[in-house]
């Protein structure tokens, strides 16, 4: 059903589904149950000639049940659905599995670059390749990215990965993906950033280990390499605007 | 009007515009709030054209570019929330109706009352203004994140942000006056015999709203102003390369920002429970329980802010917290609703208009309920966290508080404000139209939202997972109903207008209803009650055993 709309891609992605499904499953009952009760009523207490209205208060001892159950009810399936709520959170948020490899991820008014480590597997060195709207990935490796803006708040998400993590300018936020997948993503900015929000968007490619190495080897130029960790200029951008045009 | 002492009667300026009259004061809010709602409607209708039909020049606006497009959401969504629910839910309402319930000549302050409204009145003034400055109104969504917000050089609208939030704060400072004022009206001004628990709901719960308006706007006011520094003199209070931090903002707004959902909720509850005891001729289902309700989620609502922020960059421990207080407040709220629908057990049930609005407030109001459980859980928030998900579930929260509660108390009202009753048949067709549209709106735009679509986006022509035909047929859909529900709007607007020479005469008491405000002529002179009332017991006695009539008015002392 989720499957039809979008495709699940990195290895947290099914667990978010299912507690959407779980989340489902619970409030679908409270709801149908509560509708269905709420007709029923207007339906059977319509106005009929002759007969009159009860007065009924609300604090009587048998009638008040008929709230405290369900009252207790809610409470048991908020605990059930709070429950794997934290599990999904604490798996994708807080805890850390060890990294294969490290990216980084730079936010800026409108474009995504990124910066990986070349052949030599560290990050900020000088074989490091930088790209512009583009991440190029390895299948089934856990990747840490250290999120970063450059100017206003933007949001890194990739749908497919169910990832999504706002970028604030001053500070560094590390998180993980492991994608498990091969193909290409959409990556989107989801929060506002000026008037080329819709124009901020970038790709992420899921690759075999064999054509990663390829695309490494193709793109390892040390001699093109920025200086490790220099602020991009904001030429950058309009250079991705000309890539796309 | 016979026994009120006689002023010479004002002139058109002094009456209209310069009145210190409560009710006079509901109705300049309440023309106000409407005309404000047809602009809200129109930028609604301007975005929702260019989603629906991408890059088409939109009749009556013209291409919508990027920059007009941010311009066009974030107004509507700053003027449905202070300009348009505030006005009409909370001032318009509460100063109509708060002193004819309570049995009192008028407000308490009244002149801070007149104050209030202009000042009001003022924000408007600077809200519109910004349309026509230089780079056009604000663009930077109604939740104004700095740095975004604080640089011109970022929203490439200057003028357009600063006197946004000029006018926010003027507005803000509208409701301070005004929140004031009601509750100390409501506490002070009581008939004799009026008890606590005598009140009707509708006055606790604007009340309620008032008092959390006032606890929750204050940090907001500051970050306000710092952020007008920010943007003004050059400050840094937000601006992380010198020393400041964005994520303050977002704090101090979501502190705000959370309790104002409420704010805007409880009135809307109110109004619903007044219109369903009158048509279900039935006493509230324990009228304590959910005044406790109320406050309980009031009380909650201070300690849920940042489930706004999950994904905003704070300490993701927090998080946890955050995902237990708001399911918290699902139980208040959710006990709430089925007290609502136990007061229709026992019953006589009779779906007039205001009925019809009022119950449909429920059934609607319980989609945003369960669809915010998804968000409020943090593991599935991560995913749809700024997506049409979100959209679609405060929609289905706020249309029912903003539209269909205050056409509710609109046609409920309407024949005390007026004098005369509205056409019941134009009514119903308005009513479905209405409703039906708006679920045809927004249930496409849930399943955008789960397929991934992101908030604030002009166009996805660059998002080929979101530039998919069916995704864009769902969107079109959302569009055409959007038309098809502004166009039931005009039936509404004539029958309003038409009614208010041509309906048939209400009497003091159409609805045979037993609060104070219904034992006044229709419309109520001014002073209200040709002598004071006395109250003898609560709001909602129908139906009693062994009694001629089915109700039982509050100052009936037999």
């Amino acid at each position: 059903m989720w499957q039809r709309y979008i495709i699940e891609a990195s290895t947290y992605a099914q667990s978010i589904d299912h507690l959407f499904l779980l989340i489902a499953a619970l409030v679908g009952f409270w709801f149908i149950v509560a509708e269905t009760v709420f007709f029923w009523l207007i339906f059977t207490f319509r106005k009929k000639d002759g007969r009159p209205t009860q007065h009924i208060t609300g604090e009587e001892k048998h009638l008040v049940r008929w709230i405290t159950i369900p009252h207790f009810l809610v409470i048991l399936c908020d605990i059930v659905i709070l429950v794997p709520a934290i599990m999904v959170w604490y798996n994708v948020k807080e805890a850390m599995p060890p990294a294969d490899q490290t990216v980084r991820v730079i936010g800026q008014q409108w474009a995504w670059s990124f910066q990986q480590p070349g052949p030599d597997g560290i990050l900020d060195t000088a074989d490091d390749i930088r790209t512009v709207g583009e991440l190029h990935v390895t299948v089934n490796t856990t990747y840490h990215f250290e999120l970063e803006s450059r100017d206003v708040v933007h949001s890194f998400a990739i749908p497919s990965f169910r990832l999504k993590q706002d970028a604030l300018p001053g500070r560094t936020i590390t998180g993980w993906f492991r994608p498990n997948r091969v193909g290409t993503y959409d990556i989107q900015c989801t929060q506002i950033c000026g008037i080329g929000h819709a124009m901020m968007a970038g790709r992420i490619i899921v690759e075999t280990p064999q054509d990663h190495a390829a695309w490494l080897l193709h793109n390892s130029n040390p001699s093109a390499a920025s200086e490790p960790g220099s602020p991009a200029s904001r030429a950058g951008s309009s250079m991705v605007a000309e890539v796309r045009r | 009007m016979s026994t009120q002492v006689h002023h010479a009667e004002p002139g058109i300026f002094q009456k209209y515009f310069w009145s210190t009259d409560h009710k006079m004061i509901a109705m300049q809010y309440m023309f106000t709030g409407m005309a404000m709602a047809l602009i809200g409607g129109f930028l609604a209708y301007v975005f929702r054209m260019q989603l629906g039909f991408p890059n088409k020049s939109v009749p009556g606006f013209g291409i919508v570019t990027p920059g007009k497009y941010n311009a066009v959401v974030t107004m509507h969504g700053s003027i449905m929330i202070f300009w348009v629910a505030m006005p009409i839910l909370i001032a318009a309402f509460g100063n109509f109706l708060i002193p004819l319930m309570i049995g009192a000549d008028d407000m308490a302050f009244p002149r801070i009352n007149r104050l209030s409204y202009q000042i009001f009145l003022v924000s408007i003034l600077v809200l519109l203004a910004s349309f026509f400055v230089k780079g056009g109104a604000f663009g930077g969504a109604w939740t104004a994140y700095p740095p975004l917000s604080a640089s011109g050089a970022y929203n490439l609208t200057p003028a357009g942000a600063t006197l946004w939030l000029v006018a926010v704060a003027l507005e803000f400072m509208a409701f301070l006056l005004g929140g004031i004022n009601f509750t100390v009206t409501t506490m002070n001004s009581r008939a004799p015999g009026m008890k606590m628990y005598d009140i009707p709901m509708i006055v606790w719960m604007i009340v309620l709203a008032s008092v959390i308006f006032m606890a929750s706007v204050g940090p907001l006011i500051a970050g306000a102003v710092m952020l007008l520094f920010d943007q003004t003199l050059s400050t840094g209070f937000y601006d992380p390369t010198r020393g400041g931090d964005p994520l303050l903002w977002e704090h101090l707004f979501w502190f705000f920002g959370h309790p104002e959902v409420y704010v805007v909720l409880l009135p809307a509850m109110g109004i619903v429970a007044e219109v369903i005891t009158v048509f279900a001729r039935k006493k509230m289902f324990g009228y304590k329980t959910i005044l406790y309700t109320a406050w309980a989620t009031g009380v909650l609502s201070f300690v849920v802010w940042a489930h706004h922020q999950f994904v905003a960059g704070i300490d993701p421990r927090m998080a946890n917290i955050f995902t237990v207080t708001t399911l918290l407040i699902s139980v208040p709220i959710t006990e709430m609703v089925f007290l609502y629908i136990a007061t229709l057990y026992g019953g006589s049930i009779s779906l007039t208009t205001p009925m019809l609005w009022a119950l449909a407030f429920v059934a609607e109001f319980m989609i945003g309920g369960v669809t915010g459980i998804f968000l409020g859980a943090s593991g599935t928030d991560i995913y749809l966290h700024d997506t049409y998900f979100v959209i679609a579930h405060f929609h289905y929260t706020f249309v029912p508080i903003a539209i269909i509660s205050v056409f509710a108390g609109v046609t409920f009202w309407y024949p005390k404000m007026f004098g005369r009753m509205l056409n019941d048949t134009l009514g119903k067709i308005h009513f479905w139209g209405t409703v039906i549209a708006f679920n045809v709106i927004f249930i496409p735009l849930f399943m955008t939202g789960v397929a991934g679509d992101q908030r604030r986006v002009y166009s996805y022509a660059q998002f080929a997972e979101q530039a998919r035909p069916e995704l864009q047929h769902l969107r079109t859909t959302s569009t055409i109903a959007l038309l098809v529900m502004l166009s039931f709007q005009v039936i509404f607007l004539i029958n309003f207008f038409w009614s208010l020479r041509n309906g048939k005469r209400a009497g003091a008491n159409p609805w045979r209803s037993t609060t104070l405000e219904w034992t006044v002529p229709s419309p109520p002179p001014h002073g209200n009650f040709a002598e004071l009332p006395t109250v003898y017991r609560g709001p909602y006695e129908y139906g009693l055993p062994g009694r001629a009539e089915d109700y039982w008015p509050q100052n009936d002392p037999s």
